[in-house]
């Protein structure tokens, strides 16, 4: 038994690793980090952060990041929601079809979408706004959502739904007040991939972006080339991209492993 | 059984119209570059089929997708595995499961860059704490921006570190859905630790498997910003996976055609693959 959880503390251990060594150099001075190797940051300090807070480019890139990933996951949610009842209560012409079809999307790599994307954005005169990041994550989140919430969905028994329209529910009024508390296990899961999905997304979100909308992830790559690699700097914006998703996993944690498996244990 | 209805396509239209303009214009952009030529300006020459000859023949597109191909293979051939073995270790009650199951999350919620960034101060081979430790305690020579081995271990482990956890927990989900009476008659039966896995836990786990091995075969082909940022394709282009190569030509040449087709060409294998992959895990469900 004990030799057994040695595996997972192990593993824990080797996750663990490259993260602290993030957040000890963040707390370490440049002079510090460049000086030699140190396990410990020797002497503490703060003036990393305090440069993040204080500059307007580095801290809008964190709220930036976090309007279009919210949009995104409102978003996201709310199209996917009548899309995966009406796949997991009915079947329709074409609904096979669609189901993989949406699926395809989440297959395509990201980079074949780069260039086209920044010109369909930029035509609707959308380029360099948080919604454009937005819908643009759509285009893997929505199916995912879908995915999702379909699983959750076909497990909740098709005689709630003909119950309550015995009772003379409308559909609206059943949707909103019997339905959805019925799968909002399901729901905080599908937003949680949402998040997550948008949240270390970068490719296309550098792409859409070139000032107002840029994310946090972008700042960090043009920030650490151009000033000659604050190494300091760099690990200091790294680590307070970990503390949203460590929030919003901590949210999740009881769902988390029926939410890994999309409902479909 | 579910009710025939097509007023149902009013309930999917808003997904429909949604994940159309995001997926459809784009990709009939893709298609109308990959058959043309330009020199700028908006102007346009038929080309034919001409890009998709080249790129299938060219020597560069065979070298990356070979690696691609290799860095796949490895990645499934090491996650797969590991994933299960750690999941069937994991406790399945009591306070150190949320604590297993947050922390094991968290490296797949780090922006990808973050990741190559994080891994890249990692290894530095006199400050980082992997590169220091192999290069001043152990002696053994680790500097991946001059040895394409250690480059190709380091993206590796990188992407160990950065998604074995997505099979664990899918893997987990799939242990703990076994009800406690499947164990108690393995052991009325005499089963040894091997015949339970076989005939009951992996059985019970090929759903969320089937998912986690087309979710990683998907992800670790069209991998892109963590090996990007972590090596940058190189040394050399010893490290330059298909979307790196592929970005490089669309965005650092501005060849628009030929990486047009080789787009399609790419997608083309991720598709043809997943089907693959995903016909041949359900095969035997459509017999039985």
């Amino acid at each position: 038994m004990r030799a057994k959880s040695l595996v997972p503390a192990l593993y824990i251990l080797f996750l663990m690793l490259p993260i602290y060594w993030l957040v000890a150099m963040s707390f370490k001075t440049t002079n510090e980090i460049l000086a030699g190797f140190s396990l410990f940051p020797q002497t503490w300090t703060l003036a990393n952060y305090i440069e993040i807070f204080t500059d307007p480019t580095w801290y809008w890139g964190y709220i930036n990041s976090i309007i279009y990933v919210t949009m995104n996951t409102v978003i996201s949610v709310l199209v996917a929601l009548p899309a995966a009842y009406a796949f997991s209560r009915y079947s329709f012409i074409g609904d096979k079809q669609l189901f993989f079809w949406l699926l395809t999307n989440r297959m395509a790599p990201a980079a074949v979408f780069a260039l086209p994307f920044f010109q369909l954005y930029s035509a609707v005169g959308l380029f360099d706004t948080h919604i454009a990041v937005a819908l643009a994550h759509c285009l893997f989140n929505v199916p995912l959502a879908v995915w999702i919430l379909e699983g959750f969905m076909s497990g909740v028994p098709k005689e709630l739904d003909e119950t309550a329209y015995v009772d003379g529910y409308s559909f609206p009024r059943f949707f909103t007040t019997i339905f959805l508390p019925s799968i909002k296990a399901g729901v905080g899961v599908a937003a949680f991939f949402c998040f997550m999905f948008s949240w270390v997304e970068l490719l296309l979100a550098k792409t859409l972006t070139a000032v107002a909308a840029k994310p946090i992830a972008a700042v960090m790559t043009r920030t650490a080339s151009s000033a000659g690699y604050e190494l300091g700097l760099l690990a200091a914006a790294g680590t307070l991209t970990i503390i949203p998703g460590a929030i919003v996993i901590y949210f999740v944690r009881n769902y988390i492993a029926k939410g890994f498996a999309l409902g479909r244990v | 059984m579910k009710t025939q209805n097509q007023r149902a396509w009013i309930f999917v239209l808003p997904v429909l119209l949604l994940v159309a303009f995001n997926a459809l214009i784009p990709m009939m952009t893709v298609v109308n570059y990959s058959v043309q030529e330009t020199f700028g300006d908006n102007l346009f020459f038929w080309q034919g089929l001409d890009w998709f000859e080249q790129i299938l023949r060219s020597d560069r597109f065979h070298a990356a997708l070979g690696r691609q191909f290799f860095f796949t293979f490895m990645i499934l051939i090491i996650e797969v595995p590991l994933g299960i073995a750690i999941a069937l270790a994991m406790p399945k009650q009591g306070p150190w499961v949320p604590i297993c199951l947050v922390t094991m999350a968290l490296p797949m919620l780090i922006p990808w860059n973050v990741v190559g960034a994080m891994w890249n101060i990692f290894t530095l081979p006199d400050i980082g704490l992997l590169g220091y430790f192999l290069n001043h305690t152990l002696g053994i020579s680790y500097d991946m921006t001059q040895d394409p081995v250690a480059a190709w271990v380091t993206i590796i482990i990188m992407d160990v570190w950065h998604w074995t956890s997505l099979v664990v927990l899918l893997a987990y989900a799939g242990l703990v859905s076994i009800p406690n009476a499947y164990y108690q008659a393995a052991e009325i039966d005499g089963a040894s630790n091997l015949a339970i896995f076989r005939f009951i836990q992996l059985p019970k786990m090929k759903t969320v498997l089937t998912i986690a091995v087309l979710l990683r075969f998907m992800d670790s082909f069209n991998i892109y910003t963590e090996p990007f940022v972590l090596t940058g394709g190189g040394p050399g282009n010893s490290t330059t996976l298909l979307s790196i190569d592929l970005v490089k030509i669309a965005l650092g040449q501005f060849d628009l055609g030929p990486a047009a087709a080789m787009s399609l060409i790419y997608f083309a294998i991720t598709l043809f693959a997943s089907w693959l992959f995903y016909t041949l895990m359900t095969m035997n469900d459509n017999k039985s």
